[in-house]
């Protein structure tokens, strides 16, 4: 029997509808990605035993949490789960190294031996010189450490991670990422990690699940789902172009009209991605080698960091992401007619 | 919790010109709640004094006054707490009616209080009697019943005080403390309460100050005999028929009582605050 | 919990319409008001005279300011508008001699001494003073600050019976409150107050009560808008039929 995290979850509240399964292995990090109200947080909450299921079963290797089957709930307090929530919740009037020891305290640990251990995590975390500081006298950064600390220190089987990225400013946020993931791979039980960023959930994850209304849209290891998005949602967060169509070989019919030609062959329903880098924009139809070329309409021009994505509607309807200077050279505005080129070497085609 | 205002805000409000239909009002009830005041201490008879405030009767009245007020302050603590928990943080079907039922004391002219607890509690009333008859125990004209008094009307007091603050305070970090595998007692007693605090001990001054000024409730409930009940509201009334002049310093001590233990309080009071 | 507060208020409202309307209903007949002020004990009575004054003279409109006699004492001297003034002890309507407020000489008009009060079933079967002086009776009496008080004072150093009472009250209705709640087994409380009672408590008489005897004085006041209607009042209460009233009441009539 494996000591890994087994879940069926089936919560109905108010009009949302959350069902969800998830499997996590000991030592693993599973993220759970998706939009907000996608249903992340409550299916963390259900593990936890903050939500109870309306149907499921949830268990961590042979210890049952709830199952809905045999009417058993074991309440949050006795699960032994730690958890970090997305702005921390650190006790306000208690001190950095209280707040740490406060799990081993409601587990009937001694003062002194609980005090020393939450020491030797907060030494670990690198706040030991902050140990007597309230949670108001420290960073974002340093608080999101100590609660960190404080889920790890009763040593759970379970760590559930409730965005716990989000409240930090851009360049605190990666130096605490790449922490995190030190101490995961430290980590020897299951995690499961909420987010929205697929950033946090491509560092951080061995395998992510994207939710969707509740639902469990994709998953796989981050590599898989960055490369190959299976809904709109994954492709703009991860930032291809993901069409939809019927393949035969290495034409692909597509839903929205118009047709591409693909390096793979697939036969059937299937997914067409590719990145907006590989999209080039023409002012007259081009000659060149590329295999997909079509008439679109410019939509909207955004300025990235050193290119500019332009929306183009099709069909197919597609993002591009040119040089500043090209947008000047082709006179790129809302409304200018545009054509479109991909080479058939830079799309990918899976199957759907 | 009162946030230090900023130098900026001061600024602002001492520049805008308060307009008259708020300022002139606005003076004439300051002057309404302090003239009195004022009028007492220029009354007072102060070279009787130091004669008057160390009488024994004075001193044993005010004894009493304070250690009924402060057990009063303590019962109130004791159950009124657990109650606004109970309000503030649980389910229950009637949950609105038992909060205005809590509040219905503060409405209540404490006379009315003062019959309602010797129905209950009196030598006949429907618990009392067996009070009496199983145990010998009667409860009007005991410092206990003062105690009992001041509780009915001042608990209410503390129970909204509390139960705001725990209304005001985030019940995730209970959730938190929770995960963290603490038992629900653990949860109240160590973050709750403390986050709490604040409210505690503002309901506990109001508590206290309320308890201390009781008269209707007292009078009714316990009667009046020196040392045993007579506190010193009930003392100033009586003083009032036969020796005014005994009466306006008794007034003054009960002032200066007042406003010392709301000093006190009020201090340590924003100094506890968080962070 | 508003609509609560709302119920009170328009209890209160509905109560201070009631109480003024009949006077004003009265005042537009154009009768002429003679203002009683007087002690408490003399309510009942009082409101019996001023009905039969009004029966004889329905010109005039009694009305009355019932209160602690040294509570009134000092309005008057400090020019209330009143006609009359009824003192439930000489020291009282002394005050108001002394600043020439009263017109004449008060008169004695009626007596009033103290009684046990016992609850209808005598529970501890009281039947006199001495009976007070068991340690296990629950005793209510008046402050010996208040005139009630004083009298108690007086009737027990006369009987030489030690009591311990429970509670010294501030006046004679806290002390009939708690003997007819049944919280104390005796009271000392005047007659008049027992006979109010209407049969709620039960009084017993004691020899001793003759030493501690409250006497109650009546005259017109000097500066009065209606002395004729003062005159007729006093008149009345010390006719036949006004020592009749009172005497019912329970006061002794000289």
């Amino acid at each position: 029997m494996t000591a890994g995290l087994t879940a069926r979850m089936r919560v109905r509240r108010g009009g949302f509808d959350l069902d969800l399964d998830v499997a996590v292995a000991p030592h693993q990090v599973v993220a759970l990605l998706g939009p907000n109200g996608a249903g992340k947080s409550t299916a963390l909450q259900a593990l936890a035993g903050l939500v109870p299921l309306t149907d499921g079963a949830v268990a961590v290797g042979d210890r049952r949490f709830e199952d809905t089957a045999g009417r058993l709930r074991v309440p949050a307090e006795r699960r032994g789960v730690g958890m970090v929530f997305q702005d921390y919740l650190l006790f306000p009037h208690l001190t950095a190294r209280d707040n740490v020891a406060f799990g081993l305290r409601a587990r009937g640990v001694a003062r002194r031996t609980a005090h020393a251990k939450a020491d030797a995590w907060l030494e670990r975390v690198g706040l030991i010189a902050y140990a007597r500081s309230r949670p108001g006298a420290l960073s974002g950064g340093q608080a999101q450490r100590v609660a960190l600390a404080r889920a790890l220190v009763v040593e759970p089987d379970l760590l559930l991670l409730d965005e716990p990225l989000a409240a930090l400013d851009a360049g605190t946020r990666i130096e605490v990422r790449a922490e995190l993931r030190h101490h995961l791979a430290d980590f020897a039980g299951c995690t499961v990690l909420v987010t929205h960023d697929p950033l946090d959930a491509m560092v951080l994850a061995d395998r992510i699940v994207v939710v969707e209304h509740g639902r469990a849209v994709q998953s796989g290891a981050p590599s898989e789902v960055a490369r190959s998005p299976r809904t709109d949602y994954v492709a703009r967060l991860v930032g291809l172009n993901l069409l939809r169509g019927k393949a035969k070989g290495h034409g692909v019919a597509l839903e929205c009209g118009g047709s591409f030609v693909t390096r793979d062959t697939v036969d059937g329903s299937a997914f067409v991605a590719f990145s907006p880098t590989a999209v080039a924009l023409h002012r007259s139809r081009p000659d060149g080698s590329a295999r997909n070329v079509w008439h679109g309409r410019v939509v909207g021009l955004e300025q990235h960091a050193d290119t500019v994505r332009v929306q183009v509607d099709g069909p197919p309807p597609v993002l591009a992401d040119v040089t500043t200077a090209a947008v000047a050279e082709l006179d790129l505005t809302p409304g200018a007619p545009v054509w479109v080129a991909v080479k058939a070497t830079e799309v990918s085609c899976y199957p759907a | 919790m009162p946030a230090s205002t900023s130098p900026d805000h001061r600024l602002v409000a001492a520049r805008a010109r308060p307009p008259l239909p708020l300022l002139v009002p606005g003076l004439l009830a300051l002057g309404f709640l302090v003239l009195p005041l004022l009028g007492l201490a220029l009354r007072a008879p102060w070279r009787r004094l130091p004669d008057l405030l160390t009488s024994a009767q004075v001193l044993d009245a005010l004894r009493l006054s304070l250690m009924c007020a402060l057990l009063a302050t303590l019962l109130s603590l004791l159950l009124g707490v657990p109650l606004a928990w109970l309000l503030a943080r649980t389910d229950f079907p009637g949950r609105r009616i038992v909060r205005a039922l809590v509040t219905v004391p503060l409405v209540l002219p404490p006379v009315v209080g003062g019959v309602a607890l010797l129905m209950l509690l009196g030598r006949r009333g429907v618990v009392g009697q067996y009070l009496d008859a199983w145990f010998g125990l009667s409860l009007p004209f005991t410092t206990a019943a003062v105690v009992l008094a001041e509780a009915f009307v001042a608990m209410p007091f503390l129970v909204i005080a509390v139960e705001g603050a725990l209304q005001a305070t985030d019940s995730r970090y209970e959730t938190a403390a929770a995960t963290l595998g603490a038992s629900r007692w653990m949860v109240f007693w160590r973050v709750t309460l403390p986050m709490a605090a604040p409210g505690v001990v503002a309901g506990s001054v109001l508590c206290f100050a309320r308890a201390l000024g009781e008269f209707g409730a007292t009078i009714t409930f316990a009667g009046s005999f020196p040392g045993v009940t007579r506190t010193m509201p009930i003392e100033v009334y009586l003083r009032l028929q036969s020796d005014p002049d005994t009466a306006i310093v008794l007034s003054l001590l009960l002032l200066a009582v007042s406003v010392l233990v709301l000093a006190m309080l009020r201090d340590r009071w924003t100094r506890s605050g968080l962070t | 919990m508003k609509k609560m507060v709302g119920l009170a208020l328009l209890g209160a409202l509905a109560a201070g319409c009631a109480s003024e309307e009949e006077p004003a209903d009265k005042a537009g007949e154009q009768s002429r008001q003679v203002v009683v002020f007087a002690a408490a004990s003399l309510q009942e009575s009082f409101e019996a005279i001023g009905t039969e004054v009004e029966a004889d003279h329905p010109e005039l409109l009694v009305t009355f300011s019932f209160g602690g006699s040294s509570a009134l004492a000092p309005q008057i001297v400090s020019g209330a508008p009143a006609d009359v003034f009824a003192a439930a002890s000489p020291a009282t309507m002394q005050q108001v001699v002394d600043k020439d407020a009263a017109a004449g000489e008060p008169v004695l008009f009626a007596r009033n001494r103290l009684q046990i009060a016992v609850p209808p079933d005598n529970p501890a079967d009281v039947d006199s003073l001495d009976d007070l002086a068991d340690p296990d009776l629950k005793l209510a009496r008046c402050a010996a600050e208040v005139p009630c008080g004083d009298a108690a004072e007086r009737a027990l150093a006369a009987a030489s019976v030690e009591v311990e009472a429970d509670t010294l009250e501030e006046d004679v209705k806290g002390v009939l409150s708690k003997v007819e709640l049944g919280e104390v087994d005796a009271g000392l409380v005047y007659r008049t107050d027992v006979q109010a009672a209407n049969g709620k408590v039960k009084g017993i008489d004691f020899p001793e009560s003759g030493k501690a005897v409250n006497d109650y004085l009546i005259a017109p006041i000097a500066d009065a808008p209606e002395p004729d209607g003062a005159a007729i009042f006093v008149e009345f209460v010390r006719s036949e039929r006004g020592r009749k009233i009172l005497s019912d009441a329970g006061f002794d009539v000289p």
